[in-house]
């Protein structure tokens, strides 16, 4: 699984910065109702990283089909196309230190331009796109770069509240370079008023927090009579420097 | 004024959601056709060195309800204790082994299943050797940023012992909520996510 495409860096040994636990949303937040019975209720336990978080998986190039960053052909049928507004989603992946995080596998899966997800247990009324399959993968570049090319999503009602509907949005997971910077998030979009509204995202108590998840909607990168394009940076934890650290002998 | 330290913030965490499998693992979530398998299925070979095992478990809610869409992903060393990853520097891990699985919880059962082997003891910073263990990784919906645990060995009495971070439980009631009994190859690891068991999560 190691990757001889990153591997031309010097790999970074240093633990990672501390989680700021007041900016990410808090495990408790009973106003989305499932978290209250999903909620560690007990002190996490603090561990400064040993190996086992400092290291993580790699993800190599070849792991990636052609299709993998096209939402609107990599489920359709050959010479088809998702139904939807055409966008492209680009932006660079940073640590921390501002650092790009080469070698990073980004996952990202969304609802169809109606709002419906393709899955077993969504009952939603809006109707599948038969050419659409609502995943997609990429792997960032040596500057931390990614795009992909999807329709924008619709937002949609949910069991909550009686009324409660998420803003249009896409879900990421990514890997850097140690299993502690694990992360999943979603990105939503500039202009949605939905994005106030919505008790997923009031899970999250900081404004700038929230603000750090909407893209924005960029016209230079528009391909023009084709597609929008949206520009969403996002951030893993940082590594401290390891120059002055006492380390055992051999270790 | 002083300088800007010119740093970021991470981006802030949201749930999983109760659609993850479409991401991360869309074959199991009926998305055929995209990816040809779902990656982290499989961690071993035929030529990979160490005891094979089975870790079997759910994630259980405040009610004691398992759920039945949560995704677990796990990370270990491989049967030498290396890590199969850029950042280990020690040498070179086991290339028949990835060190890392991913797994959906069933969505009848809610029970999740890793074929892999028995890891080896990796060192802790100061040089201590730490007992044998898996890190796990929860998402979910309902669960807003992801929850990192360890997983002990039961049949590692000695080692657990003399682990430097079971040595950090101020609880020791505790301490068994992350140690997985045995049953011939199978380790039984129940993911308790409140209440009396609770687990203990980490803050890594
Ligand atoms: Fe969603």
């Amino acid at each position: 699984m190691s990757d001889s495409q990153i591997s031309n860096r010097k790999p970074e040994t240093g633990a990672f910065f501390q989680r700021d636990r007041e900016w990410h949303p808090q495990a408790y937040t009973p106003w989305y109702k499932t978290s209250v019975l999903r909620s560690p209720q007990k002190a996490l336990l603090s561990l400064d990283n040993t190996l086992s978080e400092i290291t993580g998986p790699v993800f190599g190039h070849n792991i990636l089909g052609e299709l993998d960053n096209d939402l609107i052909t990599n489920f359709a049928k050959p010479g088809e196309m998702a139904i939807g507004p055409r966008i492209i989603v680009y932006g660079r992946v940073l640590d921390e230190r501002g650092k790009g995080v080469p070698g990073a596998l980004l996952e990202f899966w969304q609802a169809n331009a109606g709002g419906r997800y393709r899955h077993r247990k969504e009952g939603y009324v809006a109707p599948l796109d038969p050419n659409f399959g609502g995943c997609g993968r990429t792997i960032t570049d040596e500057e931390g770069n990614y795009s992909f090319r999807t329709i924008q999503p619709g937002p949609y009602p949910w069991p909550n509240g009686v009324n409660d509907w998420r803003p249009a949005h896409i879900h990421f997971s990514l890997f850097g370079h140690g299993f502690a910077q694990r992360l999943i998030t979603q990105m939503y979009f500039e202009g949605d008023s939905l994005i106030w509204k919505c008790p997923i995202v009031k899970t999250i108590n900081d404004r700038a927090a929230i603000e750090g998840l909407t893209a924005a909607l960029d016209m230079n990168a528009t391909i023009p009579m084709d597609s929008r394009a949206y520009k969403f940076d996002m951030v893993l934890r940082g590594r401290r420097s390891t120059l002055f650290e006492n380390r055992m002998e051999g270790n | 004024m002083v300088q800007p330290l010119n740093q970021l913030k991470e981006s802030a965490s949201q749930t999983a959601g109760p659609y993850v499998h479409i991401g991360l693992t869309p074959n199991f979530a009926e998305i055929g056709g995209v990816y040809p398998q779902d990656l982290g299925t499989s961690m071993v070979n035929d030529k990979t060195k160490g005891e094979r095992i089975t870790v079997v478990g759910r994630v259980l809610d405040g009610t004691g309800t398992p759920l039945k869409d949560a995704l677990i992903e796990i990370w270990q060393a491989d049967a030498d204790g290396l890590y199969n990853s850029p950042s280990e520097m020690r040498g070179s891990a086991d290339a028949n082994f990835t060190g890392w699985g991913r797994c959906p919880t069933d969505m009848d059962t809610g029970e999740f299943r890793f074929e892999t082997i028995k890891p080896g003891r990796v060192p802790f910073k100061d040089g201590r050797k730490q007992a044998p263990h898996i890190t796990f990784w929860v998402v979910a919906r309902g669960i807003n940023i992801g929850l990192h645990t360890r997983m002990y060995f039961g049949d590692e009495e000695k080692a657990n012992g003399e682990d430097p971070v079971l040595a950090r439980v101020e609880h020791r009631v505790r301490v068994s909520t992350l140690i997985a009994p045995r049953e011939g190859s199978t380790y039984r690891f129940d993911i308790h996510l409140q209440g009396e068991k609770e687990t203990i999560f980490f803050d890594i």
